[in-house]
This record gives structure tokens, sequence and C-alpha cells, in this order.
């Protein structure tokens, strides 16, 4: 018999909910307000939206940030399968632990120690800052994520299957695409749009890889911040929580219906 | 048919091994290398600079030009030992205070209904998927001086205060941009722990604190480790946070690294505080790595 929350439980998991969301509620909420003040309610309004789509710069920003995080999570989705069976094969393989690391230190590592890094390496190959160097450093730092979340799948997937698709005289290769990516396909979804939103939630990286002409959505909005509170980053970044709000809640919701599904079974 | 022979396991790793070792490890090499160079009116702006069309005195000439003199005024400057402190600090305190309301939060989301639980779960992860950016400016309208907070107070007649450019407001935005990196390992330790395990320490007399103390806490000291480090390796470098809710006397080792970098174009001082950051942290990362090795093992 399980003992149901306390008191205590209830209150704790509350607080801290309440803790995680009301910055953000009231950040949507004064996007919403027509006074520029933040602490005076001067009414409904959508004006900050819609100066919002007056302003060029912010576009153009939204555009780089978006190239970009296409590019880098589907770069970074690629080399993180690969990563991800790597690390998942049962038994060692030379350089295992050095790979490993590289997999696992990127998690953890301070950003701005990754970005001066990889800013010197572009200097030092030459290659001109942009929209390029950008998404390279982008890929880099999400492929360790996509790993993680695939190899969390692979782990549950039963090996035996792929290895009765070669006794059948599959290669590896088709092997892999037979039976293990359909297998692992949701987490592979699943790394790719996690490796998305760290290249459009990503100040740090791009400040330090980008050029001129490449100036992604955040670094913009750092721009504007520390000119202070203004409404239009409120709703810039209303949206920007709307997007994610959505694709993750989305995601739940087809989790939850797949297990009652299962559970009917 | 032959099966795949133990020293081609590794194959799939070849791509993402060698990307990873031209832009992760490969680029510690020139941090390393740029820290030993001296700050220059050039573009880019350090000496000594590699020129290898002049061959082996070229490499000389460039070997020589190597010196300690960033590191040198590191030490002579009181400023960046200051920063290194205080960012020690500043990860500690955070580290202490997430542990405080991460703890009692992933307990109760534990012991929630397993519906409740995931739906839970989600609204934690949430935050982690928000942007830091975001988040960390939605506490600027909060906490300024003519912000929420201090209307709030006033309206309940309370003195204002101030919580605003200085450091127990960095600690806020640490605790807060941090709290899901926290929970989540805790809860993942907790959700798993077998209940009849409490069932036979309150059996055997146990009070439920005791029984928490002795059964589950201990236990669950394998999340309160990842959690710890999972929080306390990226604060230590943390720019954002310090920069955007910290004061002008706010020292933190990732804002030093910026402001050489941008304000003062000094690239070998940025990258010889780089080095030492990585220095003090490559012992909590090797740790953290290894634990997740562990964990993995176990599954």
């Amino acid at each position: 018999m399980r003992r149901g929350p306390s008191a205590f439980n209830v209150a704790s998991v509350v607080l801290g909910m309440a803790f995680l969301y009301l910055p953000i509620l009231l950040l949507v909420v004064f996007s919403f307000n027509a006074s520029k003040l933040v602490t005076v309610w001067g009414g409904f309004s959508t004006r900050w939206y819609a100066a919002l789509f007056q302003d060029q710069q912010m576009l153009d920003a939204i555009g780089v940030t978006l190239r970009v995080g296409l590019v880098s999570a589907t770069l970074a989705t690629g080399l993180g399968t690969l990563a991800a069976l790597a690390l998942s094969k049962v038994g060692g393989f030379r350089g295992r632990l050095l790979f490993s690391g590289m997999i696992y230190a990127p998690l953890v590592m301070p950003e701005v120690i990754l970005g001066l890094s990889l800013l010197l390496l572009f200097v030092a190959v030459g290659a001109p800052r942009g929209i390029w160097t950008v998404t390279v450093s982008h890929a880099t730092m999400t492929l360790c994520y996509a790993a993680v979340v695939i190899q969390a799948r692979l782990v549950s997937f039963d090996k035996s299957l792929e290895e009765a698709a070669r006794d059948l005289g599959r290669t590896p290769v088709q092997a892999f695409f037979d039976v293990t990516l359909p297998n692992i396909a949701p987490a592979v979804v699943a790394a790719w749009m996690l490796a998305f939103t760290l290249s459009l939630d990503d100040l740090v990286i791009a400040s330090f890889t980008s050029g001129p002409g490449s100036t992604t959505l955040p670094m913009r909005i750092y721009s504007q911040v520390r000119l202070g509170v203004n409404p239009e980053i409120n709703a810039v970044s209303t949206l920007l929580i709307g997007l994610v709000a959505t694709g993750v809640i989305a995601a739940y919701l087809v989790q939850q219906r797949r297990k009652v599904a299962e559970d009917a079974v | 048919m032959s099966k795949l022979r133990p020293r081609h396991r590794g194959l799939p790793a070849l791509a993402p091994f060698l990307w990873l070792a031209a832009f992760f490890l490969f680029p510690f090499v020139l941090v390393a290398k740029l820290s030993l160079s001296d700050i220059a009116l050039a573009m880019p702006p350090y000496a000594p600079r590699l020129d290898l069309s002049k061959g082996l005195t070229g490499v000389a000439t460039f070997l020589h030009g190597l010196d300690f003199d960033a590191y040198r005024h590191m030490v002579e400057d009181g400023v960046y030992a200051a920063a290194y402190l205080s960012s020690l600090k500043f990860a500690t305190i955070g580290t202490g205070i997430l542990l405080l309301v991460g703890y009692p939060m992933a307990y109760g989301m534990a012991r929630c209904p397993p519906k409740v639980r995931q739906a839970l779960l989600m609204m934690v992860v949430l935050p982690f998927w928000t942007s830091f950016l975001i988040r960390i400016y939605a506490w600027i309208a909060i906490l300024k001086p003519e912000g929420l907070l201090n209307a709030a107070l006033g309206w309940l007649g309370l003195p204002p205060i101030a919580l605003m450019d200085n450091d127990p407001a960095v600690i806020i935005g640490l605790v807060y941009a941090y709290l899901p990196f926290m929970v989540l390992p805790l809860y993942s330790v907790l959700e798993r722990q077998d209940e009849s395990l409490l069932e036979a320490a309150s059996d055997l007399g146990c009070t439920q604190f005791e029984a928490f103390w002795r059964v589950t806490f201990p236990m669950s000291l394998p999340g309160v480790a990842a959690g710890a480090l999972l929080c306390f390796i990226p604060m230590v470098g943390e720019f954002v946070i310090p920069d955007l809710l910290g004061g002008s006397s706010t020292l933190m080792l990732g804002k030093t690294i910026w402001t050489e970098f941008f304000a003062n174009r000094d690239w070998p001082a940025a990258s010889a505080v780089a080095i030492i950051l990585l220095a003090t942290l490559i012992a909590p990362i090797l740790i953290y790595q290894r634990q997740q090795a562990k964990l993995l093992d176990a599954q």
C-alpha cells in the first residue's frame, strides 16, 4: 500500500511550482499591458505584438535563429544518434572513455568556455564568422544532449530484435533502419526538438561565434534587455514560450495516449 | 556471416568522435595556447602568431613568444582572485539552497499518484525547455526597485526591499534557473524507491521521520550528488544571471571572461581565466561523468 502525499508534500510541490511559474505568468500577462510601465496595468492591448511585427531587426533575428536552429538540430540529431548507438553497445571499444567524456562534459561545461574555445578555433582556421559558425557551434553543443536522450531509449530497447534481423541476413545498416530506428523514433524526434529549442535559446555561444549580419534572437533580446524592461520583449518572449509550451504539452499528451492504449492491450 | 568484431563496435562513433574532437577537444588546445600569448594591436588581437611559411624558425619564434604574462597579471591583480572566490561562493550557496528547495519538491512529487506525477514531471521539464534568458528577464520586472515585488509590498503597507543589481538577486536567479536541474535527478531516484522498505522500517518501530532519515535519504544520495554537480558546475561559470541581476560589484568568472573578451578585447586574459575555470571544474566534471557512466551500466 502506498501512502498518499502528506500536507507537507503537497505544500512543497505547490510552492515549488508557483515559484517556477509565477515569473513566467507575470511576463505573459504584462505582454498584453497597454502601458509601457511594468507595475501599472493600463488595460488589455496587443500593441506590443503589433510593434514586434514592425521591428525589422527583430524579424531578421528570428529568421537567423530559425535557420540556425533547423540546420544545427538536424546535424546534432544525426551525429547524436550515431553517438548513442556507440555508447549503448555492450562491451567497450577503444577510446570509449574519452568518447563518453566528450559526450557528457559539454552538458555541464560553462557556456562561456565553449563559446570562447569555438571562436578561437574559427579564428585559427580563418573561417569568417557568421550564420555557419553559429550553426556548427550549436550542433556541437546540442549533439551531446541528443545523444543522451536517444541513448536513454536505446537502453530499454530489446537488442535481440536487431540480432534476429542480423541472423536473417540483414547487414548492420539494414538492421538499424528496419528494426532499431522505428523503435527509437520517438526519442529521435524528442532529441531533435530539444536540440532545436536549445539552439533557439542560446545567447552565450552565439555571441562568441556569430559575425555581422548573423545576430540571433537571444542576442537581439539581450541587447534590448540591457537597456531595461521593454514590453516588446515581453511580447516576443510570450510567443517563444507559447511555441515551446505547445510542443512540450503536445508531446506529453501523445505519450499519455500511447500509454493508455498500451494499458488497454 | 560474422558478427562485428569488438574493435568494430565503436564504428558508429567515428563521425561524432571526429566532430567532437575537432569542435570540442581541439579548441581547448587553442585556448591554452592563447592564454600564453600577449595582447596586441592587430586582428585577431594577440601575438605571437604561428608563421609556418618560415618553417622551423617560424615555430621557434612562435614558441619563444609564449609566456605566462596573462597568468602573472591575474595573480597580481586582486580582482581575479576575488572573482574566483566569489564564483565558488555563489555556486556553493546556490547549490545548498537548491537542495533545500528541490528535495522537498522532488519528494512531494514522488509521493503523488502516478497520473499526477506524470503531469508534475512535465511541469518541471517545461521551464527547462523555455529560454534561460527570458526566464531571467522575467525576474527583472519583479525585482527592480519600482518592480512588482515592491509594488506588492507597498500595497501590503511594508517597506520596499532592494533586491536588484546585488548579490541576493543573483542567488534568486541561480536558484530559479537551476531548480529543474536539481529536481529531475532527485525525483528519478526518489520515484524508484521501494515503498516496502519504509513499511519495514515502520514495522520495526521507526517514526515516519526516522524512516525517512535512515532509509529514504541515504538511498537518495546518488540523486543528491547528481543534482548538486549538475547545478554547481555550470553555476561557477554562469554569465547571464550575474550580468542581468547582479550589480557592478558582483564578480563571477563567467562575467570576467565575457568582459575581458568583449569589452577589453583582451583575448589572452579571457583565455587565461577560462583555463583557470576549466582547471577548477575538471575534477567535478570527471566525477559527474563517472557517475553517469555508472548509472548507465546499472541499467
